[in-house]
């Protein structure tokens, strides 16, 4: 991408977006939209459909409305970079998948079983050194530590460095020292790169500590604005009892 | 010379000096690579059950061709091969389905009816070959084809490995990635079906599922990379099917059965090893 400037124009419009399944409606007329150089919290009760919500715009699951991506002179970015830091992965951890080949299997290399280009290696031990875990490099990804994994995860998702960040519930399985030291990174990178983030957490306090605007769902958007603003509504007491 | 290398040297050249003899080997030089490389991700993506349902469906494949009046059915079996392949990739991605039991359920079914349509007045017998299958009627047409579809998969696997590794790992976090995780998965089934299709009447119905998966399983005990996985998958495949074609030789047993008994106790060999390293 190139690095938004701090101007805040550049926006990702949500419009009208819903998503069935069969006769089922998982969210419908969900209307919201989130700045560049922004930390937007999805939050909403268990299967308020905020996974749904973020399947949709990573174009994985089917929906009707709109998802526009606005530069700050209102062109249309047409195709998006989208990084993705998934929820704790279930995946299985003897899988002989190196740090390494998680990361050049993401890009457009040659197949990871075969030598690999020099230039690229390097950017990447770069990039995972930025990321305060280059020490991991060739461990298997199934030997990680949560914390050590979700740097990875995040490490992958910005680069290329995207327009919109989704974070999904990254702190699941991460102790205290970790979730600081990644949330620390998060803003950081924010500050510096002004992409978009959607982050998705029950962490209210963590939420309350880097968030800048915040979104409440149940199917559709109940509460948006303010961090303050949108806790201090009835709908957010009713949802999480505080 | 040491007289027992000379002997071995010998016997091998004594071998090799039966035609039929000579392609089983060369056809196993390139079976091994493969079922090696489809292995790798048939493992990664907890499939083994998967392919085991499609061998078995093997069956109703033959079934339909028969029942059409086909001399050779192979036709029939591929296409009942990618039908099933793909309406299970379907069904597993539908959720609230629990995938083994799904599997299972298509597996038995395509097994039973296979074998209902076959044995209608008692004439099962004639197709008892398929179930252990035979490499040593393999013909040069025959390796012809299977050279052709070697290059043909290994052209897909550099397009589609890094994909398919990606979503293996998260299919969400592949999609993110401008991976079209769902093209990538049929693409991979569909191979997976042809292949095994192809090679069963060589390979048998019965044992070509492990083929595909106990070198890979072998291998993983011992690999910590992408690329250890890979090629040690391509070694303990090529030990195991050249062993296995030279048991039969020698001690007249089933080629398919042989190489997949190497197979296995090269996988507790390796498995003895991942314990010993802990």
């Amino acid at each position: 991408m190139s690095i938004h400037n701090r101007c805040g124009l550049c926006r990702i419009d949500i419009s009208n977006l819903s998503v069935y399944s069969g006769e089922d409606i998982l969210i419908e007329n969900i209307n919201m939209d989130f700045h560049c150089g922004q930390l937007t919290a999805l939050i909403g009760k268990n299967g308020a459909g905020k996974t749904t919500l973020i399947r949709a715009i990573l174009g994985e699951r089917k929906f009707t409305g709109k998802i526009r991506y606005q530069r700050h002179d209102n062109q249309e970015i047409k195709r998006p970079i989208t990084g993705y830091v998934p929820q704790q992965l279930t995946f299985d951890k003897n899988m002989p998948v190196s740090v390494m080949d998680f990361m050049l299997a993401g890009k457009k290399n040659p197949p990871v079983w075969l030598r690999q280009r020099k230039a690229e290696k390097e950017h990447i031990l770069k990039r995972l050194e930025q990321m305060h875990c280059a020490h991991v490099a060739n461990r298997k990804l199934g030997e990680l530590s949560g914390g050590e994994l979700q740097r990875v995860l995040l490490t992958a998702a910005t680069d290329p460095m995207p327009d919109l960040l989704i974070l999904d519930e990254p702190a699941s399985g991460v102790d205290a020292a970790g979730l600081d030291l990644f949330y620390k990174t998060v803003s950081e990178l924010r500050n510096q790169y002004h992409m978009a983030i959607l982050l998705v957490s029950h962490d209210l306090d963590l939420i309350r500590k880097y968030a800048d605007k915040v979104v409440l769902i149940n199917k559709t958007v109940i509460e948006q604005g303010e961090v303050a603003e949108v806790f201090a509504t009835d709908a957010f007491r009713e949802s999480f009892g505080r | 010379m040491n007289p027992m290398v000379l002997n071995l040297y010998g016997g091998m050249v004594s071998f090799l000096s039966y035609d039929f003899m000579k392609y089983a080997f060369l056809a196993a030089i390139l079976l091994a690579p493969l079922f090696a490389l489809l292995g790798t991700m048939a493992v990664n993506n907890n499939m083994a059950f998967f392919s085991d349902a499609l061998g078995h469906s093997a069956f109703t494949g033959i079934g339909i061709g028969v029942l059409l009046g086909m001399k050779e059915p192979l036709f029939s079996m591929l296409a009942f091969g990618i039908f099933l392949s793909i309406t299970i990739t379907k069904v597993k991605a539908a959720q609230g389905f629990s995938t083994d039991t799904i599997i299972s359920v298509f597996s038995s079914a395509a097994m039973a009816l296979g074998i209902v349509i076959l044995s209608r007045e008692g004439g099962f017998a004639k197709f008892s070959g398929y179930l252990i299958g035979d490499i040593l009627t393999i013909q040069p047409k025959d390796i012809i084809t299977i050279a052709v579809m070697l290059c043909v998969v290994y052209i897909i696997w550099m397009k589609i490995y890094n994909s398919l590794l990606l979503v293996s790992v998260n299919r969400s976090l592949a999609v993110s990635r401008g991976v079209k995780a769902s093209l990538v998965e049929n693409i991979f089934v569909i191979t997976v079906a042809v292949v095994v299709m192809v090679s069963i009447r060589w390979i048998g119905i019965l044992t070509i599922n492990s083929l595909l998966i106990l070198p890979a399983a072998a291998a993983r005990n011992i690999s910590k990379n992408a690329a250890q996985y890979h090629w040690l998958t391509l070694g303990i495949g090529m030990i195991s099917s050249v062993g296995g074609v030279l048991v039969s030789y020698y001690m007249g047993t089933s080629a398919g059965a042989s190489m997949v008994l190497i197979a296995a106790v090269l996988f507790f060999v390796t498995y003895s090893i991942s314990k010993c390293q802990k």
